[in-house]
């Protein structure tokens, strides 16, 4: 079943990643929702979040794509509810519209959008949250004159994360750690020998 | 090195690496620099072709002549087949110069093939003016973003300081893990840039880069136990055996459980073909037995390969009644296409001696002789007929047995794709690893001259003979000039049968015999030859094949043998697309 799954990359911060990172959707012929490219909490690591919309099985087999790239030190996957996740907006409505009539300040009120500028002609409003608190503003706003609106690609926070800097140095050791790489067989051992106490 | 030592963008790519000519710092040029590297790294050929954006290296190539040869092919893609050709046969990494703009662009087939089957390669190619980058130059391609899907890793130099840094990543990357080709493009005025060189120290680490997964002795001995509580085991490897070194450990690992064992075509000289457990060639064209009895296993053991389509057939009914062990190297791998029971990351030559340790001696005599039955089955309806023709006209197989009972199974055997490709690497013999170079993940017609000619380079003490249909052979027979001019001897075989005869025979069994464009035309390839000062016959009568081909391999120098064979002879069995490996035709 698709759904819609948060990447989050961390790499070296190199020209040309991004595009050796794209063409992993691309090829494919997968839609990337969001691309946010930032700096991590460590120097000189850099994060990608990912957004897309696709089985558990792909997005797996992608993963593994994406941690193949020379300079892609660890990918991760989850879902929404793994995540903590924000998108920012901007609207421009005109400012005699918002004068005019008190409903659009409620409205933005309601919203929590805030005011970034406010000119003569026009105001520029933002709002952080999630995609429906957003898209429902843009829905109220349409009759009122919207100008323009943008939205900022997701950033996404891993609830269960404990950072990269532990990580960071790990991998900065010729003889890595141990890692565990899931397996999904590996639970199922009594069924696959039976006999063997196992 | 640690976090707070981060400073340069590659200076924290290296931790241990021991420095091998720490020297006082002097001036030298980005492009002398290229060359020093080179000499470290152990490089002895290069196959390029100058041009106008590397010139500044190709000047500074010509005081190293004593040290590096440099071998000038007549096409780009030429030279990155051969450079495939002298990192297949030697083991090493295959080196290629080429110009910007349109000879970097010529070697994206040769980067493709090398990247799908894994041969390590390191490619330089100039590039303008730093300051013109971006501004339609003459003979500008953005190639680093061209050769990107193509490269296990690439990088633009436009600093001569970085070069000492990023050939040594360059170099540890091609090599290490599962190999692959690596490209490094270099602006004109990196070349040109004096700078204070302070020596070449090899890299072995680089932070964000793991080249071999951790060996986990769980997975091992899951796997071990899988294979001792099997009735019918089976083994099929692939290239990883050879690439990894691990021959012996391979057949030290099926000589202990008595397993039998059949090979992808890239894997395929790594035992040799008379091995008492070596049951044949998997695939679409592969041989009776290992196809259908890949359904009828019960633990199935894949070992450096990667479950290509042509080997798999329909995956939906490929081995699903067996547990499934993977050997592999690159975690990509596990899952890709087959869902694997046991997991055994980690580089086949050290997996292999624990998995052999923990397993049991066992015969397994009834299952082996099933190998045998249908190898038998298949010899009458299929082998015997295709070696000993009933009509006059000659058959592939028949020429390439007559070459093995002359080689002994000694030679290096290059081919090029399509029919013929697949009839040499059903019945040629081999003795030794790294004897069967072919194109197998690409597919590129055009690859067997000068994969060859490379390959000659890479064991210049065997015989190399390349195996071409008459297709192949006219998309990149300009390097019959490489062969003239530089003087490598190399058996070149064209298997004529006047048609683009793989696609002709999909056409007539898929088709309706709509013969769509697979009729081709030839020159007089023995005038085509002389030409070029390579000697020549044709030939078209059986009795005529021994001693053509022992002329052909007795002669001093490269030499052309022209074979008329059957105009429309199919290559059997046959596994059609879309058909599970157990549906597989004789005829």
């Amino acid at each position: 079943m698709k759904q819609e799954y948060t990447i989050t990359v961390y790499t070296e911060n190199h020209i040309g990643l991004l595009n050796r990172i794209a063409i992993i959707f691309s090829r494919r012929k997968i839609n990337i929702a969001c691309l946010n490219t930032s700096p991590s909490e460590v120097e000189s690591i850099h994060r990608f979040t990912i957004v897309i919309n696709e089985t558990e099985d792909v997005v797996r087999k992608l993963i593994r794509q994406i941690e193949k790239q020379v300079e892609v030190l660890k990918a991760y996957f989850n879902t929404a509810d793994e995540i903590v996740w924000q998108e920012l907006a901007l609207y421009k409505v005109p400012t005699e519209v918002i004068a005019e009539k008190v409903k659009v300040e409620r409205l933005l009120r309601q919203y929590g959008a805030r005011a970034v500028v406010i000119r003569k002609d026009y105001t520029v409003f933002e709002t952080t949250g999630h995609r429906e608190e957003t898209d429902k503003l843009v829905e109220v706003l349409a009759p009122y004159e919207l100008i323009e609106f943008v939205r900022s690609a997701r950033v996404a926070i891993i609830k269960e994360s404990k950072g990269f800097h532990e990580k960071v140095k790990e991998f900065e050791q010729a003889e890595p750690a141990e890692e565990v790489v899931e397996n999904e067989y590996l639970s199922l051992q009594e069924e696959l020998f039976p006999d063997t106490g196992y | 090195m640690n976090l707070q030592e981060n400073t340069a963008t590659l200076s924290n790519n290296k931790t241990a690496a021991q420095t091998t000519a720490r020297q006082a710092p002097q001036q030298i040029s980005g492009s002398e620099a290229v060359l020093k590297a080179l000499i470290e790294e152990g490089v002895d050929t290069i196959f390029g072709y100058p041009g106008g954006a590397i010139m500044p290296i190709y000047d500074a190539l010509y005081d190293y002549m004593d040290k590096l040869q440099h071998i000038l092919v007549r096409h780009e893609q030429g030279g990155i087949h051969a450079a495939q050709g002298y990192a297949r046969s030697s083991g090493r990494v295959g080196i290629v110069f080429a110009t910007s703009g349109p000879g970097a662009t010529n070697l994206v087939t040769g980067l493709a093939d090398a990247q799908i089957d894994s041969t390590p390669l390191v490619c330089i190619t100039g590039q303008v003016f730093a300051h013109l980058l971006g501004t339609d130059a003459f003979q500008e391609t953005d190639v680093v973003n061209i050769t990107t899907p193509v490269t296990k890793w690439n990088y633009q130099v436009t600093d001569a300081t970085e070069i000492p840094e990023v050939l040594a990543k360059a170099f540890y990357i091609a090599k290490s893990g599962r190999p692959g080709p690596v490209l490094i493009d270099i602006t004109k005025n990196a070349q040109l840039q004096k700078f204070d060189f302070q020596g070449y120290t090899k890299c072995n680490h680089i932070r964000s880069y793991r080249p071999k997964p951790i060996v986990r002795k769980e997975y091992i001995q899951q796997a071990a136990e899988l294979i001792n509580n099997a009735e019918k085991p089976f083994v099929i490897w692939g290239q990883g055996v050879v690439l990894g070194s691990a021959e012996n450990e391979f057949k030290k690992f099926i000589e202990k459980g008595n397993l039998p064992a059949a090979w992808t075509i890239l894997g395929e000289s790594a035992i040799p073909t008379d091995h008492p457990l070596n049951v044949g060639m998997l695939g679409m064209h592969g041989n009776y037995g290992p196809n259908v009895l890949t359904n009828e296993c019960d633990v199935l053991i894949a070992i450096g390969m990667r479950f290509d389509d042509r080997v798999t057939g329909r995956l939906d009914k490929y081995a699903r009644q067996a547990k499934i062990i993977h050997l592999d190297i690159d975690p990509a791998e596990i899952d890709k296409n087959v869902k694997v029971t046991v997991p055994v990351w980690g580089d086949c030559k050290e997996t292999l001696p624990l998995l052999t340790e923990l397993i049991e001696k066992k015969q397994h005599t009834e299952w082996l002789q099933k190998f045998k039955d249908y190898q038998k089955k298949e010899e009458e309806l299929c082998i015997i007929p295709e070696m000993n023709p009933a009509s006059e006209v000659l058959s592939m197989a028949e020429i390439v047995n007559e070459m093995n009972e002359l080689t002994g199974g000694n030679a290096i055997v290059v081919t090029d794709v399509g029919q013929h490709q697949m009839v040499a690497c059903r019945y040629a013999k081999f003795n030794q690893s790294r004897s069967n170079i072919t194109s197998g993940g690409l597919g590129t017609m055009g690859f067997g001259l000068p994969a060859a000619i490379g390959a000659k380079f890479g064991a210049p003490d065997r015989t190399v003979i390349a195996i071409i249909g008459d297709g192949g052979i006219q998309m990149t027979i300009q390097e019959l000039g490489t062969i003239m001019q530089s003087g490598v001897n190399v058996k070149i075989m064209i298997l004529n049968n006047q048609f683009l005869g793989m696609v002709r025979q999909w056409q007539e069994l898929f088709h309706d015999r709509r013969y769509s464009f697979v009729n081709i035309t030839s020159p007089d390839y023995i005038m085509v030859a002389k030409g070029y000062g390579i000697e020549g016959a044709k030939i078209s009568k059986r009795e005529e094949v021994r001693q053509a081909l022992q002329t052909m391999l007795n002669h001093n120098g490269s030499y052309l043998l022209e074979v008329m064979v059957g105009k429309e002879n199919n290559v059997f069995p046959m596994v059609p697309q879309g058909c599970s490996v157990s549906e597989i035709r004789l005829a």
